[in-house]
């Protein structure tokens, strides 16, 4: 019998909600059908929010799907539920003097964060802007494609996840299936998730993504380093955008897309820590965030390093 | 009550209370302290490679007398164009004519290849002040411990320094052509 299971026994008559009644009958009827307990795509089916699991439940799920995960890719997985690391708030920067619009970052996110190859999701989007309209977000173009950059006359500004201070987001949730961690990252419960994208019509940067068919990633090419909340392998129908690479910065490591710049435009650090590079920054650049108008109070700031 | 005791009593107070404000200050700065992150500790990555058969210069120019004559090379290192201030610049302002294998400052002191950024620093003070902080190139590794940077050299050509153009990625799928 699943700790699932346990739980619905003792509480069932304490809180006899609709939810609660769906459980027992599924696990019920999974029993009839199949003779065993609980099948997995029943749990997944009526798995609670992740963030009100208690310790064992969530020690359970996460071991039964990196089994899943690792029949279906054939590679060992690991998904990690690290917490946040405490007094961490994490903040980016980017200078937009060194970007050239290479799109390493996006191809190494891509990469590190699963995203369906298939239909294509990127969670980076680069714009090109002319450098006489400045930061011109109506006029700027993502799919340029000239045999080098950068362009003459032309800047470009990656666009992904703000991670706002004030995330609109999440508060158009109806089933509060993305929320704001301690440590400053927005993150979604893809289980929870009911696809009903209101968020992607919330954020004003465009940084959510719909998968809107059966995400493909090819075997080979599926990292199998994850988090819950971050870059494990997401289903049809869900909502996925940026975590800063939850899986790791909360181990202490540089976002990938920090690594890959070939120009090192790309600044990631811990607000909280006046050393940090992105506090130095803060302090000496003068920085700018996106549609500061809309007082989301971005943590993911521009500036001309030059 | 009579007045010694009053005073005693007083004094024990005084005593206590301050006792307490230091108490709480020196567990305020250990919380402070915590939040600041441990000393980075900070590894080069090592010295790009120079080309083939180029280093140890001494190899060649120990038995060569020095020409101090500003001059276009021809015999060797013709493939060297200098673009970095080459109207008032030449080799031996960075080169030592003394000491082959070295670098040397604008005030002649020896600096090694290793720590060829001080010399870069002469002239791009801000740039050099940025990259010491982390602001300027780039690094790698742990944003709370353990990270490689890069030296100017890694990423600039130090005869030819500007970025060179890089082919971009392949463009994001238009919306209407995604399947």
């Amino acid at each position: 019998m699943t700790t699932n299971d346990k739980h619905n026994k003792t509480d069932k008559f304490k809180k006899f909600t609709r939810k609660n009644f769906l459980e027992t009958a599924a696990s019920a009827a999974g029993f009839m059908l199949t003779g065993c307990k609980f099948d997995s795509s029943l749990e997944e089916l009526f798995r609670q929010k992740f963030r009100t699991l208690s310790e064992a439940e969530k020690k359970e799920i996460i071991d039964r799907l990196e089994k899943k995960y690792s029949k279906k890719y054939g590679k060992k997985f690991k998904v990690s539920r690290k917490e946040p690391i405490e007094g961490t708030l994490f903040g980016y920067a980017l200078d937009l003097s060194r970007c050239i619009g290479c799109r390493r970052c996006v191809y190494a996110c891509v990469k590190e964060n699963n995203q369906s190859r298939k239909p294509q999701i990127h969670w980076i989007q680069v714009l090109q802007m002319e450098d006489e309209k400045g930061t011109d977000l109506f006029h700027s173009d993502v799919h340029y494609n000239p045999p080098k950059v950068p362009e003459e006359g032309h800047f470009y500004m990656p666009v992904a996840c703000q991670q706002c201070r004030n995330p609109q987001c999440t508060t158009v949730c109806p089933v509060k299936a993305t929320w704001q961690e301690p440590d400053g990252i927005v993150v979604v419960d893809y289980n929870w998730c009911i696809g009903c994208r209101n968020c992607m019509a919330a954020c004003p940067y465009g940084a959510r993504h719909f998968n809107w068919g059966e995400p493909h990633i090819p075997q080979d090419e599926i990292n199998p380093n994850t988090h819950y909340l971050g870059n494990r392998p997401r289903m049809k129908g869900v909502v996925e955008k940026c975590t800063f690479c939850i899986q790791r910065v909360r181990i202490g490591k540089y976002p990938s897309c920090v690594e890959i710049c070939p120009v090192g435009a790309r600044k990631f650090g811990n607000l909280l820590d006046p050393e940090s590079e992105i506090r130095y920054i803060l302090k000496n650049k003068r920085v700018f965030v996106l549609k500061e108008e809309l007082n989301t109070q971005p943590k993911f700031y521009y500036f001309f390093g030059i | 009550m009579t007045k010694k005791s009053k005073f005693i009593y007083l004094t024990i107070i005084i005593f206590f209370t301050a006792a307490a404000i230091a108490g709480l200050k020196h567990k305020r700065k250990k919380i402070l302290r915590k939040r600041s992150s441990k000393k980075s500790i900070e590894i080069p990555v090592k010295a790009p490679p120079f080309s083939e058969g180029i280093y140890p210069c001494s190899e060649c120019h120990d038995d060569l007398e020095v020409n101090y004559k500003r001059r276009k090379l021809v015999d060797e290192h013709d493939n060297i164009v200098l673009k970095h201030d080459e109207k008032n610049r030449w080799c031996l302002d960075c080169h030592s004519a003394a000491k082959r294998n070295w670098l040397h400052l604008a005030g002649g002191k020896l600096v090694s290849f290793k720590e060829s950024y001080k010399l870069c620093g002469q002239c791009h003070g801000p740039k050099l002040r940025d990259w010491k902080r982390g602001v300027h190139g780039k690094r790698t590794g742990y944003w709370n411990g353990k990270k490689k940077y890069l030296l100017c050299v890694h990423c600039h050509n130090p005869h030819d320094p500007k970025f060179k153009p890089l082919k971009p990625l392949p463009p994001p799928v238009r919306q209407e052509n995604i399947k």
